[in-house]
């Protein structure tokens, strides 16, 4: 008997009588998401810029960050500002000091938002960054938890991720620090 | 300044490694996907720079659908921490390209846990670390003391499962105060299976000779008035000579 066989007849074997699955409750929302977005990121150490346009998130990023050091933009339109990722090494990003992605939404319970890998084109892209910024549509705004996984709904993806806020760990010092091995900043345009 | 250096010390670890080991906080019976959270994002660094990814997770990590993984992640961070929710909720599903990735579903007692009815419903736990942070015991003590890798209430009712004679001191040392199950988000009723825990190690012998005599001497003065009242000046006698040092 294989390790796998035992263990799965010792589970069935032990089965507890089954329960009926509780029915999943939908909270209902209509507060103000953008305010209640901001406030959470802020809370949680991250900055929340409400922008125009991409032009404005341009020269926004332009201003903080041209000529810092290296940045990967995944966003054809901020081209401008740096290279896209690409098929290379994941190694080869050690160095970027700004990684600019799109996101699919971002949740406003607890600013996150949801990122796949087809957005990323690189997975490791947005925690080897010394700092990121994101950019979503203020229309993509949901909620809660619930509502955003509504819209992942059956979707396919390899990897995705919620990011929210810089990286952090109250391990070390005993009291909350930012910055420990993913990003030590996180800027979240909603445009 | 300490997590700067380790920060630093770190990455480059990260970077020169070919294997990455996580743990795995949820997986997904539906689509075959894990999730795993971190605040500082070591998981992700070591899972998406490294040839191949190893996660480990216990077989009661399983969740039926994708839609339930909203309602843990908020769970988890609100009773961890006090956060909405962890930095980084990270779903793998599929290794990225040219990468290997293995699922290691770990035992270790959980099969048989399910079988005992009584304490079954400590599997149900999310490892948020809320009991040990309300834990009074725990928050003198400390993480080691408690001798086994899950310490704190939890850890207290999960190790005699693996081995009653080696963790048979864990659940005696409580107050049965109920503080861990009073904010444990999964409703595990911990301090009950503390006190279940300790009939059954007394039933089977592994209350050990000392408790024995004491519960013994405690039988003896409770049932006598006398001795109890005796037992009740020595005692007062005692701690009137303790305030005069
Ligand atoms: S027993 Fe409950 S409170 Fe303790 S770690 Fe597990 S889920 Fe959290």
């Amino acid at each position: 008997m294989s390790s796998r066989e035992r263990i799965l007849s010792a589970v069935k074997k032990n089965q507890p009588e089954l329960t009926e699955l509780v029915a999943y409750i939908q909270p209902e929302s209509q507060e103000d998401l953008l305010g209640r977005f901001t406030s959470v990121l802020e809370g949680i150490g991250g900055t929340a810029i409400v922008a125009q346009d991409l032009a404005g998130v341009k020269s926004y990023l332009k201003e903080m960050w041209q000529g810092k050091g290296r940045i990967v933009s995944m966003i054809p339109e901020l081209q401008e500002l740096g290279e896209l990722a690409g098929e290379a090494d994941p190694h080869n990003f050690e160095n970027v000091e700004l990684a600019i992605i799109p996101a699919h939404f971002a949740v406003a319970e607890n600013s996150a938002v949801w990122v796949t890998e087809e957005l990323l084109q690189q997975r490791v892209l947005p925690f080897i960054t010394q700092n990121l910024a994101v950019v979503v549509s203020k229309a993509r705004l949901v909620a809660t938890m619930h509502h955003a996984y509504d819209i992942i709904g059956s979707g396919d993806y390899g990897f995705g991720t919620f990011i929210a806020g810089p990286s952090k760990t109250a391990d070390i010092e005993q009291s909350l620090v930012l910055g420990a091995h993913g990003s030590k900043s996180m800027t979240v345009f909603l445009i | 300044m300490l997590t700067a250096a380790a920060r630093i010390h770190l990455r480059e670890k990260f970077l020169t490694r070919r294997a990455a080991i996580t743990g795995v906080n949820f997986a997904i019976a539906e689509t075959g996907e894990f999730v795993v959270c971190t605040n500082e994002g070591n998981a992700d660094m070591g899972a998406h720079l490294a040839d191949v990814h190893i996660a480990c997770m216990g077989i009661e990590k399983l969740i039926p659908q994708r839609k339930h993984t909203g309602i843990y992640l908020r769970l988890l961070a609100r009773s961890a921490t006090g956060q909405p929710v962890t930095t980084y909720s990270s779903h793998f599903r599929r290794p990225r390209e040219g990468q290997q990735l293995h699922i290691v579903l770990v035992d270790n007692g959980r099969s048989t846990q399910l079988g005992r009815e009584e304490f079954r419903n400590s599997l149900k736990c999310i490892r948020c670390g809320a009991c040990m942070n309300t834990c009074p015991v725990y928050r003198r003590s400390g993480g080691h003391s408690y001798h086994t890798a899950i310490a704190g209430p939890i850890g207290a009712i999960l190790a005699p499962n693996l081995d009653m004679k080696q963790y048979a001191d864990l659940p005696f040392a409580s107050t049965l105060c109920g503080s861990c199950s009073n904010v444990c988000p999964v409703k595990i009723d911990i301090h009950d299976q503390l006190y279940k825990w300790r009939q059954v190690l007394m039933k089977d012998g592994q209350g050990g000779a000392m408790k024995g005599l004491s519960m013994k001497a405690m039988n003896f003065t409770l049932s006598s008035p006398g001795v109890y009242r005796t037992a009740g000046k020595a005692g007062r006698w005692f701690y009137g000579t303790c305030r005069l040092w």
